[in-house]
C-alpha cells in the first residue's frame, strides 16, 4: 500500500525520501470515546506571559518593561487562582476557566534540562525520560492501547507527522493544499547569516521589501507568511471537522510555530501577544467546529520549555526551562492549577523558573480523560515512569 | 577530513550523498579520475523511453490523427478537441515526463556525480529543447543518443554525432532546408512549395557549439554552410519518396535536396563530396584555435568562477588543442588544476544543482516527477526547456534574483519537512557540508525554533547554496 504521507510530502516538494509511516482513512464508525488534541507550541513559549504570576513578590521586578498587571490594573491579566492572571488575549480560554473547563500547569517541562529547541521538542515528543533513537512518540502509543478499531489512529495537521504521533499505531496527516510560503521568522534570521556575503543578502533583503510593498507594507513578524498572517486559526478548523467527521480519529496533533521571542517580545500588547492571540483563536476555532463533539474533547496545550526570568537586554527573553501547560475541552473538568508553585525566590541555575512539575503528568490526565485509559497503565506504558 | 574532499563533491559533482563524503576523503582526486572516460556512468538508464525514432512515429501518428479529425469534423467538436488533448498529454508523458524522471534520478543517485555534471555541461553546450510541439518528444532522447555516448571522446565526434541527431536538425529547422539549386527544388513540385534555405544550424553551430560570437566568421561563411548542410534531414512523411528505405524518425542524408557545388569557410575550400562536405567542415570548424579557447573558458566558467582564473583557461586551452580535442584529457587537465581546488566556492548553483544537491543531501532514492517537474519550473529551470539555442547562462548574476532567493527559501521550506524526518539539523549539514560547514551557519542552526527551519538554514545557507 502506498504511503499516503509520502505521498503528501512529495507532491509539495516533490522530494521523497523513504519513511516509514502508517496509512489511515477514516471511513467506519467511531467507537464513542472521546477525542484527544495535542497542540505543541514550537520555539517555547513564555510561561510567565501567559499566565502571570502577579503575586509572586519577585516577578515585577525580575520582568521589568514586560512585567503584566493583576486584574484590573492598567495591563491587567484575567482572574485565574489568587495571584496568577491570565494574558488578556487569551479570552476564549479564559471563558473555558469560567466555565471550569480549563486548568493549567505552571513550572513544567519535559525531564530536558538542555536549551536547544528541537532536541527539547523530540524529547517532550518522545514522552520518554531520555533521548533516545527510539522513534516513536507518546500520543501514537497511547493510542495503540485503544481497542481496535477504525478510530484508533491519529491526524497531524501539517506537511508530516510529528514525531508524538509516530509509531506502531495507525497515523496520517493532513495539510492545507496552499504551499506554505517562508515565514518571516526564517527569513529574519536568513538575513543576519547573509550578512557578509553582498549577493545573497542584497537580494534577500530587496525580496523582502518588494513583498512588503506587494503586501500593502504590513511588516512582517514572527511567524507570519508572506502575504498574508500566518493564523493558526485555519488549522485549528481543520482538525475539528476532521476530528467531528462521523468515524474521525481519536487524536489530532497540531503544531503552532513562532514563539522563540528573544527580542521585543511585549507585553500586553506586541509580538507575543499577536502569538497568544492567535492561539485563543485556535481554541476557539476548535470548539465551534467540533460543534457537539466538544463535550467529549480534551486538548492539552504545551511547549518544549520556558524563557528565562529575567527580560534580556533586546525586550525579550531566551531559552529557560520551567513553562506553562494547559489541559483544556468541554470533557475538562478544570478550574484548578496542576502541580506546585516554586516561586520566583529561587531560579533554576539562576535564570529559569524551576521545573518542579512534569508535564507529562499533564499528559497522563488528558490521554486518561479522552480515552478512559488507566492512569497507571498510561504512565507505565506510554511514558514509562 | 580535507575541504578537498567537499570540493570534489559539490564543485565537481553534484553535492554529497550521506557518508559519501567520508568515502571521497580517502582521495578526492582519485575519486573523481576514476569517473573520467568511463562510460557506464555516463549511461541512465533507458528501460521504458522512447527513443528518438520512436519518438518521431508516435508525433506523427499523434497529428496524422488530428488532421483526420479535422477534415471529418464541420463544426468545432469540443468531444474531439478533449480527446486530442488526452492524446497529446499522454505523448507527452511518455517522452518528456519519463526522460525527465530518469534524468533527475540519475543525477540524484549516481555514485559518479562528476560524470554526470560533465554530461549535464555537454548538453547545454549543444542545447536541444523543447520549444514546441514539433520539439516535445525530443530532447531526452537526443541527450540519451547523441551527448551521454560521446562526452569521454572527442570534441568533433561530439560535434558531428549532437549536430546531426534527428532532434537537433528539427530543434534548429535544418530538417525542412533545401538547396536552392537541388534536384528537388528545381523539379516542378520544388517550385510549387518555394522551398529554401534555412540558416539557423549552420548560424548555431559557429556562433554557439564551435567558433563562438567573436570567432571571426562572416554571414557569407554561414550561407555557405547552410548550403553545404542542405541534404541532411529527418525521414519521414514528407520525404516519403526521397527516403525510401530509411527508417522514420532518423537522420538522413538526402542527395535530391543538397545544392551542388564546392563551398568556401573561413577561406577554406570544400569540394562537392556530398554527404561529406558538411562532415569535413564541421572537422575542420572543431579544429579551430577559437574553438579551444572557447571550449576551455566554458568549461572552467562551469567548475570553477564566473570570472575564471586566466591560467586555468590557458591550461585547458593547451590541452583541448594538443589532445587534438580529448573530452577526456580535457576533463583530467581540470581535475588536475591547481585553480579548481581553491577553498573558496565561487559558484552560486543554479536552480538544477540546488534541487539534486539537496535530494542527495537528503539521500533520497527516487523523484515525484510532477511535483518536481513544477517545482524546476518554479526555480526556472525546467529540464531541456532552456529559453534558446544558447542554453541556459552559467553565471550568478543570472540566477541570483530576489524573487529567486525567494522562491528557494520556499522550497526549501518543504523540503525539510521530509528531511527533517530523517536527520537532524545539525548532521544533515555536516553530511552535506563536511569541514565547509562555517562556525556561522552551525550556530544559526543549532539557534532555530524548529528541526524544519534548522534544516531551511543549512539548506539556504550561503555555503550550501555554492558549490
Amino acid at each position: 500500500m502506498t504511503n499516503r504521507r509520502t505521498l503528501l510530502t512529495a507532491g509539495l516538494s516533490g522530494l521523497s525520501l523513504a519513511i516509514l509511516g502508517g496509512t489511515a482513512s477514516f471511513a467506519q464508525a467511531s467507537t464513542g470515546s472521546g477525542k484527544f488534541v495535542f497542540i505543541i507550541l514550537r520555539g517555547a513559549m513564555d510561561g510567565l506571559t501567559a499566565v502571570v504570576p502577579y503575586g509572586d513578590a519577585n516577578y515585577r521586578s525580575l520582568r521589568g518593561a514586560i512585567a503584566l498587571d493583576g486584574p484590573g490594573g492598567p495591563n491587567g491579566t484575567l482572574p485565574l487562582v489568587d495571584g496568577f492572571g491570565l494574558h488578556p488575549s487569551l479570552r476564549e480560554m479564559h471563558g473555558l476557566w469560567q466555565k471550569g473547563q480549563m486548568s493549567f500547569m505552571h513550572a513544567g517541562a519535559s525531564p530536558y534540562r538542555e536549551r536547544s529547541h528541537f532536541d527539547a521538542q523530540d524529547l517532550l515528543e518522545a514522552g520518554t525520560t531520555e533521548l533516545s533513537s527510539a522513534r516513536s512518540g507518546w500520543m501514537n502509543r497511547a493510542l495503540a492501547m485503544l481497542p481496535n478499531g477504525p478510530s484508533q489512529e491519529g491526524v497531524a495537521i501539517g506537511r508530516t507527522i510529528p514525531l508524538v504521533l509516530r509509531g506502531p499505531a495507525k497515523a496520517t496527516s493532513w495539510a492545507p493544499p496552499l504551499a506554505p510560503e517562508s515565514d518571516g521568522d526564517t527569513l529574519a534570521r536568513l538575513s543576519d547569516l547573509y550578512e557578509g556575503d553582498a549577493m545573497l543578502s542584497n537580494a534577500l533583503a530587496t525580496a523582502i521589501e518588494t513583498d512588503r510593498i506587494a503586501d500593502g507594507g504590513n511588516m512582517l513578524s514572527g511567524n507570519e507568511g508572506r502575504g498574508r498572517q500566518g493564523a493558526y486559526a485555519p488549522l485549528a478548523s481543520a482538525a475539528a471537522r476532521i476530528l467531528a467527521a462521523p468515524g474521525g480519529p481519536a487524536g489530532a496533533v497540531l503544531s503552532f510555530e513562532g514563539w522563540d521571542t528573544h527580542a521585543n517580545q511585549g507585553g500586553a500588547q506586541g509580538q507575543l501577544a499577536n502569538r497568544l492571540e492567535a492561539l485563543d483563536s485556535a481554541i476557539k476555532a476548535l470548539r465551534e467546529g467540533l460543534g457537539s463533539v466538544w463535550g467529549s474533547t480534551t486538548i492539552v496545550v504545551a511547549t518544549e520549555f520556558g524563557r528565562t526570568v529575567r527580560i534580556n537586554g533586546t525586550g525579550g527573553t531566551d531559552h529557560g526551562t520551567g513553562g506553562v501547560s494547559f489541559l483544556l475541552g468541554g470533557a475538562v473538568k478544570g478550574g484548578r492549577m496542576l502541580g506546585d508553585w516554586p516561586g520566583l525566590s529561587h531560579l533554576y541555575e539562576d535564570r529559569d523558573l524551576i521545573p518542579a512539575n512534569d508535564v507529562r503528568q499533564l499528559f497522563t490526565q488528558g490521554l486518561t480523560n479522552a480515552w478512559g485509559l488507566d492512569r497507571q497503565a498510561v504512565l507505565s506504558h506510554v511514558f514509562s515512569v | 577530513m580535507s575541504l578537498n574532499a567537499v570540493i570534489a563533491a559539490n564543485r565537481f559533482g553534484l553535492g554529497a550523498r550521506p557518508g559519501e563524503l567520508t568515502q571521497i576523503a580517502r582521495d578526492p582526486k582519485a575519486w573523481l579520475l576514476n569517473q573520467v572516460a568511463q562510460t557506464q556512468f555516463t549511461t541512465v538508464r533507458s528501460d521504458g523511453l522512447l527513443s528518438s525514432d520512436q519518438a518521431f512515429e508516435a508525433l506523427q501518428s499523434y497529428q496524422a490523427a488530428r488532421a483526420a479529425q479535422r477534415r471529418a469534423d464541420t463544426a468545432p467538436n469540443p468531444a474531439v478537441n478533449a480527446d486530442e488533448r488526452l492524446r497529446l498529454a499522454d505523448l507527452v508523458s511518455q517522452t518528456t515526463g519519463r526522460e525527465i524522471e530518469a534524468r533527475i534520478q540519475h543525477a540524484v543517485t549516481t555514485p559518479a556525480p562528476f560524470a554526470e555534471r560533465w554530461v549535464q555541461f555537454w548538453s547545454n553546450h549543444f542545447t536541444m529543447a523543447a520549444r514546441n510541439i514539433q520539439t516535445t518528444p525530443f530532447p531526452g532522447s537526443f541527450e540519451r543518443e547523441a551527448i551521454r555516448p560521446y562526452v569521454w571522446g572527442r570534441f568533433d565526434e561530439l560535434l558531428v554525432k549532437a549536430d546531426t541527431h534527428a532532434g537537433m536538425l528539427i530543434y534548429l529547422d535544418q530538417a525542412q532546408s533545401i538547396g536552392p539549386n537541388s534536384q528537388a527544388a528545381q523539379s516542378q513540385q520544388g517550385r510549387r512549395r518555394a522551398a529554401g534555405l534555412n540558416e539557423n544550424l549552420a548560424r548555431e553551430i559557429l556562433e554557439l557549439h564551435t567558433l563562438g560570437a567573436d570567432g571571426g566568421y562572416s554571414q557569407a561563411d554561414v550561407t555557405e554552410f547552410a548550403r553545404a548542410l542542405t541534404g541532411w534531414t529527418v525521414a519521414g512523411p514528407r520525404l516519403r519518396r526521397l527516403a525510401q528505405g530509411s527508417k522514420t524518425g532518423t537522420t538522413i542524408f538526402v542527395q535530391a535536396l543538397h545544392e551542388p557545388g564546392s563551398r568556401t569557410i573561413l577561406g577554406k575550400k570544400f569540394p562537392a563530396t556530398g554527404e561529406r562536405q558538411a562532415l569535413d567542415i564541421l572537422a575542420h570548424l572543431a579544429r579551430q584555435p577559437s574553438v579551444a579557447k572557447r571550449i576551455a573558458f566554458k568549461v572552467a566558467q562551469h567548475f570553477v568562477a564566473d570570472d575564471p582564473p586566466s591560467a586555468l583557461v590557458a591550461r585547458l586551452d593547451s590541452s583541448f588543442s594538443q589532445s587534438g580535442g580529448d573530452l577526456s584529457v580535457l576533463a583530467r587537465t581540470l581535475i588536475q588544476s591547481p585553480e579548481a581546488w581553491a577553498p573558496e566556492a565561487r559558484k552560486f548553483k543554479t536552480p538544477n544543482d540546488f534541487l539534486i544537491s539537496t535530494m542527495r543531501a537528503g539521500g533520497a532514492s527516487t523523484a515525484s516527477t510532477q511535483a518536481l517537474r513544477a517545482t524546476f519550473e518554479q526555480l526556472g529551470q525546467t529540464p531541456w526547456r532552456a529559453p534558446s539555442p544558447k542554453g541556459w547562462p552559467d553565471v550568478a548574476s543570472e540566477w541570483a534574483a530576489p524573487d529567486a532567493i525567494l522562491k528557494r527559501i520556499d522550497w526549501a521550506n518543504l523540503a525539510a519537512d521530509v528531511i527533517g524526518e530523517a536527520f537532524q539539523p545539525i548532521a544533515f549539514a555536516e553530511t552535506a557540508l563536511g569541514p565547509a560547514l562555517t562556525d556561522k551557519t552551525k550556530l544559526a542552526i543549532s539557534r532555530a525554533q524548529t528541526a524544519r527551519q534548522g534544516i531551511v538554514l543549512a539548506l539556504m545557507s550561503p555555503e550550501f547554496q555554492r558549490r
